[in-house]
């Protein structure tokens, strides 16, 4: 593999430097590199270089949903939108609850190339949270599994949930949770405020996710154990997650870009493209989830990239799969929404978007500094660049995104998968 | 007039006033002999029905047979919508059967916005109930009847009704009745008051443009109208109130609340009613009672609309239902 040279790139948004990757490694970082005999120059003055991207919440639907996405395209996907690694959720059919399903998994995503995939395993048994998963045979698979979840799903029993905080510490696993009190959350379709009131479809309450929150946080205090938050959407959650962390117990949570930029008022189009859950919330609880982005309340992104096949978005709202494709748009949304308005800097991006996912996840090789010795896992982003988006260039098989026809900041250029490029000038390799 | 009926919030005051100005016609052709128009001749009226609902399809099947329109009912069930095709196969197929107006009533609140908006079909979509989101037919049959009664046939002409003070009673949470009701009845310039338990009341109505109580008693004498919905006996078992009883006693109207009403003011049920539960016999049977006459109300409404929709300022031949093969018949000639 002949060298490659990343000429006059802001490192983590800092003064621009030159990167030399040799093999699967960052050789050498400095402000002025001679490029070696036949090394391949990329000039990137301008442009922002970070740590390959690590989303902790993907849906690569393979097995079972292959028609909505598989492992190949989905780490097309993420590799189109900077990330080097990704956590692929247990929600399959068959349910990644066994050693052998999460084996499958961690597999394709070996064979695909694009990106590393960690496979996520399933709490309970079918996701249905009466019986734990075998957890520790997941762990100890090739797979080697520490994120476990029932995500699309809550763990509701509280002894469920308590065991399952408890039993992965034994091998430095966590718990995600889908919070979600099922009883509250009966028949419901978005958020419960004035406009479901007035659209007359089921209410989903913040009250839902927060008092999951509370009791887990609890929970995690009282066994010793780390808990984190999937896809925290409201203002009262973020309260939760800011007294837990001020207790100094171990919580971390993540936010999705969507939750970050749109709110319940696009669903008055009753178009299901806008139909997720956690469900789009107020401006009010966008506002809040960015100022605990900003402060640290909330440790990362994750895209909760959620692809549906074309006819099960194109239907009736209440007939509708819930859901939105993200890995593709998750940067350009952070831009606009945290970089742009001046709440993160570039390298806090790299830290909320590549170093915590990861720290979480525990995934060695990622989310590490840009420096000599490191994994070349590195992601060039032309944060000058504005475009429309336009799902028909996805690499995704699904094309439901919420942002068609919008005009946002930044480009991937460049990712380094170990010094492999996979994407070039904003193209797959 | 939109090309669509598919929510109150949609009209106007005026368009509201024309809609029932319009309706008032319609309800004299009822007392002729022969109760039709030619208005609607070789125009196809779809009722797309998903949900059961003898009354409101019989009430747009009257309607636009009135106005010698074809009519074709559609029920889902039974049909292949009930085998698990999509509303957008069943709209592309209504679509090329040359439906003009596709009557829709659906469970899911939304899908007649969606079919409206969707591109699927071309011809104009009338909400007749979706979910429990709205129904502006029954809004404005309701405005008719309270119009009718409360200023007159004749005098109410033009008039919208500015300072009548209705109240709206029972499960708002789920009711398409009152979502239409608050939004027409406002843009008429009613003083509208809601009475529900608040376990029947949805979280955010205290933005919407009218009153709520949870006294029905303090609110009867300052009504002139008292719209009774109604409430399904299945919502005390998911605890929305404890008994049957209990509601009938806090929330129902009976002859000696009725006795607290002005002497004038109506009591409006869009039925069917539960006798006993949310109406006693005694007040579904009096005189003050405009249930029957909502329904022949709802008729000549349900004319109106159709008619202003589709032949009140449209060409007779929609674009869409001419097919590159067909040839006019005046061009023809």
């Amino acid at each position: 593999m002949p060298k490659i040279l990343i000429r006059g790139a802001k490192v983590l948004g800092g003064e621009p430097q030159d990167v030399l990757i040799d093999g699967e490694t960052i050789a050498e970082v400095a402000p002025s590199l001679t490029a070696p005999e036949g090394a391949q120059v990329i000039e990137a003055a301008g442009k922002i270089l970070l740590p390959g991207l690590v989303d902790l919440h993907t849906h690569l639907r393979e097995p079972g949903r292959e028609d909505s996405e598989t492992v190949l395209t989905g780490t097309k996907a993420a590799a189109v939108g900077g990330y080097t690694a990704v956590h692929a959720m247990a929600n399959t059919f068959p349910v990644a609850d066994t050693a052998g399903v999460v084996e499958q998994v961690w597999r394709l995503g070996k064979e695909s190339g694009y990106c590393d995939v960690q496979p996520v395993g399933a709490v309970t048994v079918g996701l249905e949270g009466k019986k734990l998963a075998e957890l520790g045979a997941m762990h100890d698979s090739a797979a080697g599994v520490r994120v476990f979840s029932d995500d699309g799903k809550c763990v509701d029993d509280a002894v469920i949930m308590r065991r399952a905080l408890e039993y992965v510490k034994a091998f430095d696993g966590v718990v995600a949770q889908h919070a979600q009190e099922p009883r509250l959350t009966e028949g419901a379709q978005m958020n419960e405020g004035v406009v479901s009131a007035e659209l007359g479809l089921g209410g989903w309450p913040a009250v839902a996710e927060e008092s999951i929150i509370a009791r887990d946080v609890l929970l995690a205090a009282h066994v010793g154990s780390r808990v984190h938050i999937c896809h925290l959407s409201t203002a009262g959650s973020v309260e939760i997650v800011r007294w837990a962390k001020s207790k100094g117990w171990n919580v971390t949570a993540e936010v999705t870009p969507h939750h970050l930029l749109l709110t319940d008022e696009l669903v008055r189009s009753y178009d299901p493209v806008y139909k997720v859950n956690p469900p789009l919330r107020t401006e009010a609880d966008v506002l809040a989830l960015r100022e605990a982005l900003a402060d640290g309340t909330i440790d990362c992104v994750a895209t909760d990239h959620a692809p549906h096949p074309h006819e099960d978005k194109d239907c009736e709202w209440g007939a509708a799969a819930m859901g939105m494709v993200g890995l593709e748009t998750a940067l350009s949304v952070v831009q606009h929404t945290m970089v742009d308005t001046g709440l993160l800097d570039w390298a806090q991006v790299a830290d909320r978007m590549s170093v915590r996912p990861a720290a979480i996840g525990r995934l060695a090789g990622h989310g590490r500094p840009v420096a000599a010795g490191e994994p070349a896992n590195l992601t060039l982003v032309d944060s000058a660049y504005r475009g429309v988006v336009d799902p028909a260039g996805f690499a995704s098989r699904s094309r439901n995104t919420p942002y068609r026809g919008m005009e946002l900041p930044g480009r991937v250029t460049h990712t380094f998968l170990r010094g492999r490029a996979t994407v070039v000038d904003g193209n797959l390799t | 007039m939109k090309r669509h009926l598919i929510s109150a919030a949609d009209l106007t005051r005026d368009d509201a006033v024309l809609i029932l100005d319009t309706a008032e016609e319609m309800a004299r052709v009822a007392d002729r002999p022969i109760k039709k128009l030619p208005t609607l001749r070789g125009r196809t009226v779809v009722n797309l029905f998903f949900e059961d609902s003898t009354r409101t399809r019989i009430s747009f099947e009257a309607a636009a047979k009135r106005l010698s329109a074809d009519v074709i009912n559609f029920s889902a069930k039974g049909s292949s919508v009930s085998k698990g095709e999509s509303l957008k196969d069943t709209a592309l197929t209504l679509e090329a059967m040359g439906a003009d107006a596709v009557v829709i009533r659906h469970h899911d609140s939304g899908a007649p916005h969606r079919l409206a908006t969707s591109g699927w079909i071309g011809g104009s979509v009338v909400n007749a109930g979706d979910g429990t989101h709205e129904h502006p037919t029954q809004a404005l049959l309701d405005a008719f009847t309270v119009r009718r009664r409360l200023i007159g046939p004749d005098a109410g002409l033009g008039k919208d009704l500015a300072g009548r003070r209705i109240t709206v009673v029972g499960d708002v949470l789920h009711s398409r009745v009152a979502r239409s009701n608050v939004h027409l009845l406002t843009t008429l310039g009613a003083e509208v008051t809601l009475v529900a338990p608040p376990t029947l009341l949805p979280i955010g109505v205290e933005t919407w443009p009218c009153e709520v109580s949870y006294d029905l008693d303090a609110v009867l004498p300052k009504s002139d109208a008292v719209m009774m919905l109604r409430v399904q006996r299945e919502r005390m078992n998911a605890a929305f109130f404890p008994t049957e009883r209990e509601y009938a006693r806090r929330y129902g109207l009976d002859g000696d609340r009725m006795a607290r009403m002005p002497e004038d003011a109506i009591v409006m049920h869009p039925g069917p009613m539960n006798r006993g539960m949310e109406i006693t016999a005694e007040v579904a049977d009096s005189p003050r009672c405009t249930a029957v006459e909502q329904v022949a109300n709802g008729v000549s409404i349900r004319m109106a609309v159709l008619y202003l929709l589709l032949g009140g300022s449209e060409p007779a031949t929609t674009p869409h239902a001419v097919t590159p093969n067909t040839v006019r018949p005046e061009e023809a000639q």
